[in-house]
């Protein structure tokens, strides 16, 4: 049994594992799947959607400032074709012009000046003082006079200040003259300035020498000049089409991943670029991914919980059935069992019966002989009288067996009748008390009050007793004891024990107790078949028969008879 | 002889054994006529019938399993020939039903077998006993 235990319990626990795993393989796959899936192509869209994003802030910021340098640029040469030179040079005039434009446009302009072919400043308006100043070495001057207009790099300069040179070139009868505006630094700025996203997004603008143009904000953790490489990578390649965002992505210099977008101003002189960290940009995807993580993890450990529980309930709900079924299937068994063997039994008995009684008859047909002759010896007389009625004791328990064997088969007077339990027991307590006594056995009998009536068939449930009785006083023969009849009402049924205080059944014995033929009485004495009729007639009256047994104390034979037997009264 | 012959001093009782057990039926035939009992044999539902038809019978014993006919067709057959025969079946088994069937059908008793010669005796005797008050 312990073995069968144990087969069976590694049988639930792998049952139980393999449930598990099943579960949770075939949720998990699907589940981690599809989440990857969503995330990875929200990822791709998300990252298209912010370089989409970047490649729009920048080229419309570029076009901006592209469009804000012409436009200073168109007033300078309004200015300078308008008025000409000789309203120009008069200072007077030039500082009119100069708060005209102010007033027009705020205060983008700083100064103007006139500057003629030798690079002196003729005629001068603005805050500094530069009249007269020389700008023949300047660095500006030597490329603005080389083409009719020129908007220079940011420089300090005479006065000492960053800002930048818009010049436009005219020519008079005898050469040319230049005229010059000053940008003001500080509000070209703002325009770059004004680019900023997320925490680290940031614009600057770089000549093509990879100098700043624009102060940017710098923090402390913004490294520009580590990242330097990317820029005159991107200075490198001349931009093919004005418009020409181009983005890339790469670490600086604390390891930090950063996106770049650059694109060209004042026809490739300048880059706009744009820089913002990975991290930063991709902010709200690093929020997605991890509440998609969150909420897969959740699933998961869902599902894993689910898998145990749903395969605990069912490996539990399997087990009980195995068990209901065990039992049944043993309770077939063994009713298939007395079945089969009643039938042989029936056939058996039924042919023996005719033999045993021609030999009894012929023993008695001796007995009639011998009444009539006469022996001479008197003492061969008593053996033959012995010998014949030896034949008939034994006939006698021959027919005793056969009989026995095809009530078993076909229960002898199965007539159903309401009985008086009481009167039935009270009947063969009295029945068993001479043999009782020579046992030295005690009857006590303990009912409840007001035995109902049984619709049962009053010999089959004598025969039951009758056999328990006397099994319980053969188990207390040699050294007596005590047999008691008790009842009590369980549910919907009337149960007796029938207890002796004998030897008790050993273990062994006890699984095979109600299996035809099995006796441990010695040969002759007992059948076999006592316990397996009771067995079939109580299990036909649709009642229990039971036994208790612990070895040294005794034994209680249990006999369940169903109360309400009115549906089923005949059979 | 002196001990069972309760009716010596009437006619013999005339008995019809009737099984296809050919030795039982002898051996017991014989047992019977030590008691002052006429004994006729018939081993089987057809010879009995035959024999009811050549004579008449106070008490038949009647085995109720046998080859050719049913015992309980036998049974009809010889209450409807002499509906006063007294008839004792023989039970083979312990069929309760087919004796309550029989006894319907007008036999007197029945008894188990293999039986008590003694019993058998008695239950004859009391059966011719009712057929003669039935006269």
């Amino acid at each position: 049994m312990a073995k069968n235990n144990q087969l069976t319990d590694h049988y639930f626990r792998s049952l139980n594992r393999n449930i598990i795993l099943i579960i949770i393989i075939v949720s998990v796959i699907p589940l981690v799947l599809v989440s990857s899936t969503i995330y990875y192509q929200f990822r791709v869209a998300y990252h298209e959607k912010v370089y989409d994003h970047l490649r729009e802030l920048v080229n419309s910021h570029a076009q901006n400032i592209d469009h804000f340098l012409q436009e200073k640029l168109s007033d300078i040469r309004f200015l300078s074709d308008s008025c000409g030179l000789n309203k120009l040079e008069d200072e007077p005039f030039l500082q009119e012009r100069l708060a005209a434009l102010q007033k027009d446009f705020g205060r983008d302009f700083v100064d103007l000046g006139v500057v003629n072919d030798d690079g002196v400043q003729i005629a001068y308006a603005g805050p500094f003082k530069l009249a007269k100043a020389d700008y023949s070495d300047a660095e500006w001057f030597r490329k603005a006079i080389q083409s009719e207009y020129f908007i220079s790099d940011v420089f300090l300069g005479l006065r000492g200040l960053p800002h930048f040179i818009i010049a436009v070139r005219n020519s008079r009868e005898n050469g040319h003259w230049n005229l010059r505006a000053t940008i003001d630094f500080v509000r070209f700025t703002t325009l770059v300035e004004n680019i900023r996203l997320g925490q680290t997004g940031f614009a600057f603008i770089l000549n093509n020498k990879g100098e700043l143009q624009t102060t940017p904000i710098t923090r402390p953790s913004i490294d520009i000049i580590a990242g330097k490489t990317i820029y005159t990578e991107f200075l490198a390649k001349p931009s093919v089409s004005p418009s020409e965002v181009r983005i890339a992505v790469k670490s600086d210099s604390s390891q930090q991943e950063n996106i770049y977008a650059a694109a060209f101003l004042k026809n490739g002189d300048w880059l706009l670029v744009y820089q913002q960290r990975t991290a930063d940009a991709f902010a709200d995807l690093g929020k997605t991914f991890i509440i998609t993580t969150v909420l897969m993890f959740a699933g998961l450990l869902g599902i894993i919980m689910m898998a145990f529980t749903l395969s605990r309930q069912i490996v539990q709900r399997v087990a009980k059935t195995d068990e209901e079924k065990q039992l049944m299937s043993k309770k077939v068994v063994e009713t298939g069992k007395l079945a089969s063997v009643g039938e042989l039994a029936a056939g058996i008995a039924h042919e023996i019966n005719n033999p045993v009684a021609i030999m009894v008859e012929e023993a008695g047909w001796m007995g009639d002989l011998m009444e009539e002759i006469t022996f001479d010896e008197s003492e061969n007389r008593v053996e033959f009288e012995r010998a014949i009625k030896q034949i008939q004791t034994q006939g006698k328990r021959c027919k005793e067996i056969t009989h026995k064997l095809l009530s078993f088969a076909r229960k002898t007077d199965a007539t159903i009748h309401d009985v008086n339990i009481k009167e039935l027991l009270e009947e063969l307590v009295a029945l068993s008390s001479q043999r009782a006594k020579y046992s030295m056995v005690e009857i006590r009998t303990d009912f409840q009050e007001n035995l109902p009536f049984l619709r049962v068939s009053t010999s089959e449930l004598q025969q039951v007793f009758f056999n328990l009785i006397n099994n319980a006083i053969d188990a207390m023969d040699q050294d007596g004891g005590t047999l008691t009849i008790s009842s009590y009402q369980k549910e919907n049924y009337l149960v007796f024990a029938v207890s002796d205080t004998g030897t008790g059944i050993p273990e062994a014995n006890l699984d095979r107790i109600f299996d035809p033929f099995f006796t441990t009485k010695p040969v002759g004495k007992g059948t076999g078949l006592g316990l397996s009729i009771c067995y079939g007639v109580i299990e036909k009256m649709g009642g229990k028969l039971e036994v208790e047994s612990t070895a040294g104390t005794g034994t209680t034979f249990l006999i369940s008879i169903p109360l309400q037997t009115d549906a089923n009264g005949q059979h | 002889m002196t001990n069972s012959s309760k009716n010596l001093d009437s006619d013999p009782i005339r008995l019809l054994l009737v099984d296809d057990e050919k030795d039982f039926v002898n051996i017991l035939s014989k047992r019977i006529k030590r008691r002052n009992i006429d004994v006729a044999k018939a081993f089987s539902g057809a010879e009995a019938i035959q024999a009811l038809r050549g004579q008449e019978f106070d008490v038949a014993v009647l085995d109720l399993k046998m080859e050719d006919m049913d015992g309980i067709e036998v049974l009809k057959m010889l209450k409807i020939m002499d509906p006063k025969l007294a008839v004792i079946m023989l039970t083979g088994h312990g069929s309760a039903e087919a004796a309550v069937q029989g006894i319907k059908l007008g036999a007197f008793d029945y008894l188990t077998k293999p039986c008590e010669l003694e019993e058998l005796l008695e239950k004859i005797m009391s059966a011719y006993a009712h057929r003669k008050q039935n006269e």
